[in-house]
């Protein structure tokens, strides 16, 4: 249970950290420095939503998603399945969990071993989890008929299928123990414009379906803001804001999100001249040594001195918008006296709000 | 009129492969001229990648088989000998590869890799080569450019990479720029200074561009005219303003309809195209468009000619047999908005 407001969620991850230690020397294996990858996020998916981490490259969205498959090891914190605490399960504890976590990666053309065939590809996980061997290639067929694939294809090769095909068949493969939660790591950007529309929808057919919960991960806050019910931006290892997909939109507070939102091109040649545009300049920073305070200060066009101190905790504004912002954008005074310092909240920050007076 | 640099006549390519003749470029022709940008769009495998490396002889092969002309500065380019075209490349008309993890030497510093192109070209020493190759380092908004010019290729990031590829296409200040889907393996924010940076060389070289993509959002940015390609053909050509108010091919609503809108609220569905381009081995008879579109009809079993067929618009053309009044009518999805009717289906 996440401290506050006690719901539980299908899954939750309290204060988690990955940090990656780099280590050098010859006779011992000193650890010079260390990744922070992932550092302090809190967040909970509720069953049957669609969760969008959005964030630039780098920005640890991957990494967390890995963590949650446990695919990788935490440095600290907590993960919860339906209210287990499975961040330091066994690989035995984790079998079971495994049928209802799944993930459909980035790159369709590496995600699918080139020697096998489909029906295998797509079979392995019901045979590894005991279904009858007669039944497998039944399971498949239905399978590849539910992702708009032909029953036919079983026993076809992965190179003889174009990218969006075969990013069907990595979502047919996840699908196929009936999971609850699929953890979707960019299913699109590798994709061309008008399949990534078609995988889109698929995957909005498939959640109704079968009632999935989805955590798209993807760094197109465009694509993320169609498919998701909240959005959650992340940046260099923290959440900077989260929010309703479409508030997110109308109202960005964290002037991340902003510069993110802006940085998405307009398919309409008159909007876009007519659009102010905020090119955020510069790079993340190395995330082996962040900055002080807020993470975003040395891109930030609104950054102050505070901001190069203190680390801003997220702030809860009414209508459960939370943004981790000493200089907040799109809020009234009203609204910024009625936030307050949300639980989830780094644990590093401290309790300064913004002031009142910064209302936009 | 600005002056034309370079003009692509009836480019067929064709390739010999085990599964036949493959016709990935059937009969395109373009202008472009100096300081515009011309973007190429269309999904892959529809030739656009093609087209552009032909104008560079990147696709010669074998196998390959090449009819049609281009013609660039008075230089014929299909014909053109090896010598001829080496003295072109990089120089005159200067490529950026889709891929800037893959496009650059691994183990050789990225400033001899810039140096190496600038003294096969012009025969200046070191240190000069050196001086420009920081300056134009800095140009494409390197920071520190003075140390970064001995560093190795993987000490960069992708945006980074992305920009060490248009300081090496700039060195030589080419006349003609061909930039092949510059910024999709780059995150938004990194695209948008990408593509600005694009802009202000554009105005400060005055070198015309060639944008090749199949994301119509980079396209509203930058291009001045759109080509849009399908299985080999252009389908449709004109300004802008013209490709993306007033689509005349149902090939292009899909590609418009498709994109998801941060400017719109969402819908339910997005109108995707439903089924995939065809194998450019064994395309359809008639319009190639023809199995995927919701409005075809017996007329669609003829190839329809590039024609212009919007009165007072000798510019906008396009390939579809329906009439202007009828494409008016059918593109539209819902209140002001361009789409593909119908779709879904099996994507197989």
């Amino acid at each position: 249970m996440t401290d506050g407001n006690g719901a539980s969620g299908l899954m939750e991850v309290e204060h988690l950290k990955l940090h990656f230690p780099i280590k050098q020397g010859i006779v011992f294996d000193r650890e010079v420095a260390r990744v922070h990858a992932v550092d302090d996020v809190t967040f909970q998916l509720e069953e049957g939503e669609t969760l969008g981490l959005v964030g630039e490259s780098g920005c640890g969205k991957t990494t967390l998603s890995r963590a949650l498959m446990r695919l990788v090891d935490s440095t600290d914190g907590a993960i919860r399945f339906r209210g287990d605490d499975i961040t330091k399960a066994s690989r035995k504890q984790l079998e079971p969990l495994r049928r209802e976590i799944q993930m459909v990666f980035q790159d369709p053309f590496a995600s699918l071993n080139p020697r096998k065939r489909i029906g295998q590809i797509i079979g392995m996980p019901l045979r590894l989890h005991g279904v009858q061997h007669d039944q497998v290639d039944d399971r498949v067929r239905e399978l590849l008929d539910r992702v708009g694939l032909h029953p036919e294809h079983l026993n076809r090769f992965p190179h003889e299928f174009s990218g969006g095909q075969r990013q069907r068949i990595g979502v047919a493969r996840a699908l196929a123990l009936e999971p609850k939660l699929i953890v979707l790591d960019e299913p699109v950007s590798a994709l061309d414009v008008s399949v990534q529309a078609q995988i889109i929808n698929l995957l909005g057919d498939l959640q109704k379906d079968f009632s999935l919960t989805y955590l798209f991960v993807a760094h197109d806050l465009s694509v993320v803001r169609h498919v998701s019910d909240r959005i959650a931006v992340m940046y260099l290892g923290k959440l900077m804001e989260v929010s309703p997909a479409e508030e997110l939109h109308d109202k960005p507070i964290h002037p991340y999100t902003n510069a993110l939102l802006a940085a998405v091109p307009i398919p309409d040649p008159q909007e876009n001249r007519a659009r102010e545009r905020i090119v955020v300049s510069g790079e993340p920073p190395n995330p082996i040594d962040p900055p002080s305070g807020c993470v975003f200060h040395p891109r930030c066009p609104r950054a102050t001195e505070v901001c190069r101190e203190v680390e801003p905790p997220l702030t809860r504004y009414p209508g459960g918008h939370l943004a981790a912002c000493h200089h907040p954008l799109n809020v009234t005074a009203e609204e910024i006296r009625q936030g307050d310092r949300d639980p989830t909240s780094p644990l590093s920050t401290g309790d300064r709000l913004p002031d009142p007076a910064e209302a936009t | 009129m600005a002056d034309r640099i370079l003009e692509v006549q009836d480019l067929a390519v064709s390739f010999r492969t085990d599964e036949g003749i493959v016709q990935a470029v059937d009969g395109v022709s373009f202008q472009l001229e100096a300081g515009e940008v011309l973007a190429i769009v269309g999904e892959s495998g529809c030739g656009k990648s093609v087209t552009a490396m032909t104008i560079l002889g990147l696709t010669r092969s074998p196998n390959a088989r090449f009819e049609g002309v281009i013609h660039y500065k008075g230089t014929e380019l299909v014909a053109a000998t090896d010598e001829e075209l080496q003295r072109i490349r990089g120089a005159e008309i200067a490529m950026i590869f889709q891929d800037p993890m893959t496009s650059l030497n691994p183990v050789m510093k990225i400033g001899d890799q810039i140096m190496e192109q600038i003294q096969e070209h012009e025969g200046i020493r070191d240190a000069e080569a050196r001086d420009r190759v920081i300056d134009l380092l800095d140009r494409v908004g390197i920071p520190r450019a003075q140390d970064r010019v001995d560093s190795y290729p993987f000490e960069f990031s992708g945006g980074m990479r992305q920009r060490v590829m248009i300081a090496m296409a700039l060195s030589c200040n080419p006349s003609v720029l061909i930039a092949d889907e510059p910024t999709t393996a780059l995150d938004v924010t990194i695209q948008a200074q990408i593509v600005q940076r694009i802009r202000e060389l554009r105005d400060e070289t005055g070198a015309a561009v060639i944008l090749v993509t199949h994301d119509l959002g980079v396209v509203a940015d930058i291009a001045d005219r759109i080509t849009v390609m399908y299985a080999g053909r252009v389908v449709e050509e004109g300004t802008l303003d013209d490709i993306f108010y007033d689509p005349q091919h149902p090939y292009t609503w899909g590609l418009l309809g498709s994109i998801t809108r941060v400017d719109r609220p969402r819908p339910d569905r997005l109108p995707a195209i439903a089924g995939l381009p065809p194998s450019l081995a064994d395309r359809p008879e008639g319009c190639h468009f023809r199995p995927r579109c919701p409005h075809e009809f017996s007329e669609c079993t003829k190839v329809p000619p590039l024609d212009p067929r919007i009165p007072g618009e000798p510019h906008h053309r396009d390939r579809c047999w329906l009439s202007v009044e009828e494409k008016r009518e059918l593109r539209e999805i819902g209140p002001g908005e361009i789409g593909l009717a119908g779709e879904e289906g099996a994507a197989a």
